[in-house]
């Protein structure tokens, strides 16, 4: 299933599993991902996946790219139906303060924000990956009529909670960052929580999301 | 109760709690972050009677000047730095790799970093710190690690939990030598540069800018042209990997970098360079040298060996 396997520098693993962006090929790399986590393979110390790569990264002190790429070329790899994946709910408000670049985005699409927020609340989004910052959630797919280019110009200081689209993408700022996606939203729901070791991500790999759109009282109530 | 403590008359720049960082998180969000130079964090921790992997304080630049209070304690600096110890009746001048000894009522100046970024400060017990996922590695910008994830302020306390019951003096011969070529290992983007841009890349000279910081390194010098695409589908990154964006000014990544990025790779730099690395100041110059992966784990056992053998001297 993996197309090709070649060394990222001297300690990782760079499986490609293809150049297109789906869910056929990201539930592949998922499957890989997780599978691979639950051997424990002595000697990894981290693993990334993303829309259709999967970087292993390994301690050079104990392994070495081929040890590992035969590791990886015998693995186990899980079945589908055996993927747990979870169902996820993020309240959003859309008030002006928090609806940052919805007038850029009325002028892009050329529809109306009623159409936007039509067309994004209620959709069943599937999580690519997780990453940038702690906890940002990469979320697909938006249908033609809502796929915008970044900012021209990325904002310095993004807020934290800010809903963001890009291209075929929806995302979560789960910090104050800078950033270049189109805010429609904010959300009060925390979506990274670093005291919660064992589960920090609210959303995960796999995971499918749908946006709630909830009126400015209902933001600050769920604050408190 | 924690009678023994430091108190902070100045920060400094950009001082953090580190130790060995925090692996395993990288499909959440976060990266290795732990102290930039590993052998001279791991020395620090030798030279007072630590573990090599004990939490230490790791400073850029300009240190922190520190008030000390309590029962004697051991301390000891690795890197290239200048520090003075101010006692009630006179001053030392430090050296590093040495221990020293601090009373009630003493201060330590860490002044600078000379020629280099980064140096560590351990001491002979544990500093009163907390975990998260095994480690005590800031990552400010996740707010993770010691100290609710940030940099250490002006004014506050640093507690100590434990001190060592025997103080023995230590002391190490070592010299920090300043890296001018980079041996690098092709990146997985390499084929999107023209042949001239490639050429740049191994031949030409770059300068470190000042934009430079625990998450990147920002190069100044002449544009590498891309031909294929500036843009990627977002993927994975390490530390080390070289990224060149539009502007064509290669961004290399360091132990706090974003875990995900989109701009075409084109090297990446080999594990036995990165301590050498990420000590370049601004305005340092430096050049890529290309090395296959057979030469880059050669060179990463013989680095590893030698700090091995460093810390084993002490």
């Amino acid at each position: 299933m993996i197309k090709n396997i070649s060394n990222l520098g001297d300690a990782a693993l760079y499986c490609d599993f293809g150049t297109e962006v789906n869910k056929e090929i990201n539930s592949k790399v998922i499957r890989y991902f997780k599978s691979i986590q639950k051997e424990n393979i002595d000697g990894i110390n981290n693993l990334t996946p993303s829309y259709n790569k999967l970087i292993i990264s390994f301690d050079l002190r104990k392994k070495n790219f081929q040890t590992i790429k035969k590791l990886i070329e015998n693995l186990n790899v899980i079945n589908d139906d055996k993927l747990k994946t979870n169902k996820i709910k993020i309240p959003v408000c859309c008030e002006e303060n928090f609806s940052l670049d919805i007038k850029r985005l009325e002028e892009k699409l050329q529809i109306t924000r009623d159409k936007i927020y039509e067309k994004f609340f209620g959709k069943e989004f599937f999580c690519y990956m997780t990453g940038f910052i702690a906890g940002m959630p990469f979320l697909g797919d938006l249908e033609n009529e809502l796929q915008a280019k970044r900012l021209e110009t990325p904002r310095v200081k993004v807020p934290k909670g800010s809903v963001g689209l890009t291209e075929q993408f929806a995302n979560v700022y789960t910090f104050e960052s800078p950033g270049g996606w189109n805010i429609i939203g904010n959300t009060p729901q925390v979506i990274f929580d670093s005291t919660k070791e064992n589960n920090p991500n609210l959303i995960n790999p796999g995971d499918v999301v749908t946006f709630e759109q909830i009126t400015k009282d209902q933001y600050y109530n769920n604050n408190e | 109760m924690n009678k023994n403590y430091f108190e902070i008359r100045r920060a400094g720049i950009n001082t953090t709690f580190q130790d060995q960082g925090r692996g395993n998180l990288y499909h959440i969000g976060i990266p290795f972050s732990g102290a930039m130079d590993n052998r001279n964090f791991q020395i620090s921790n030798k030279l007072v009677g630590n573990e090599v992997n004990f939490p230490t304080i790791e400073f850029a630049y300009q240190g922190p000047l520190l008030k000390y209070f309590g029962d004697n304690i051991n301390f000891a600096i690795a890197g290239d730095v200048k520090f003075i110890i101010r006692k009630t009746n006179n001053a030392i001048d430090g050296n590093c790799y040495q221990s020293f000894t601090l009373e009630n009522g003493d201060e330590l100046d860490i002044i600078s970093t000379n020629k280099s970024v980064y140096g560590y400060l351990a001491i002979s017990g544990e500093f009163d710190v907390n975990y998260q996922w095994s480690s005590c590695s800031v990552n400010t910008k996740a707010n993770i690690g010691a100290n609710n994830g940030k940099k250490i302020q002006d004014g506050q306390k640093i507690y100590i939990s434990k001190i060592n019951k025997n103080l023995s003096d230590k002391k190490l011969n070592y010299i920090n030598t300043k890296i001018e070529n980079i041996r690098v290992i092709q990146g997985t983007n390499f084929d999107y540069f023209s042949d001239e841009g490639k050429k740049i890349f191994f031949e030409k000279e770059f300068i470190v800018s000042k934009l430079s910081d625990r998450m990147g390194m920002r190069l100044e010098g002449p544009k590498i042209e891309n031909i294929v695409d500036t843009n990627i589908k977002s993927e994975g990154l390490l530390k080390g990997v070289i990224q060149v964006p539009a502007d064509g000014n290669p961004i290399i990544m360091l132990s706090d970098h974003g875990t995900i990025g989109g701009y075409p790779k084109i090297g990446v730099v080999i594990s036995a360079d990165y301590d050498k690395l990420v000590q370049l100041t601004p305005g340092s110059k430096i050049k890529f040298k290309k090395v296959e992966l057979a030469d880059a784990e050669t060179l990463f056992k013989l680095y590893d060996l030698e700090t091995q053998n460093l810390i084993s001297q002490i």
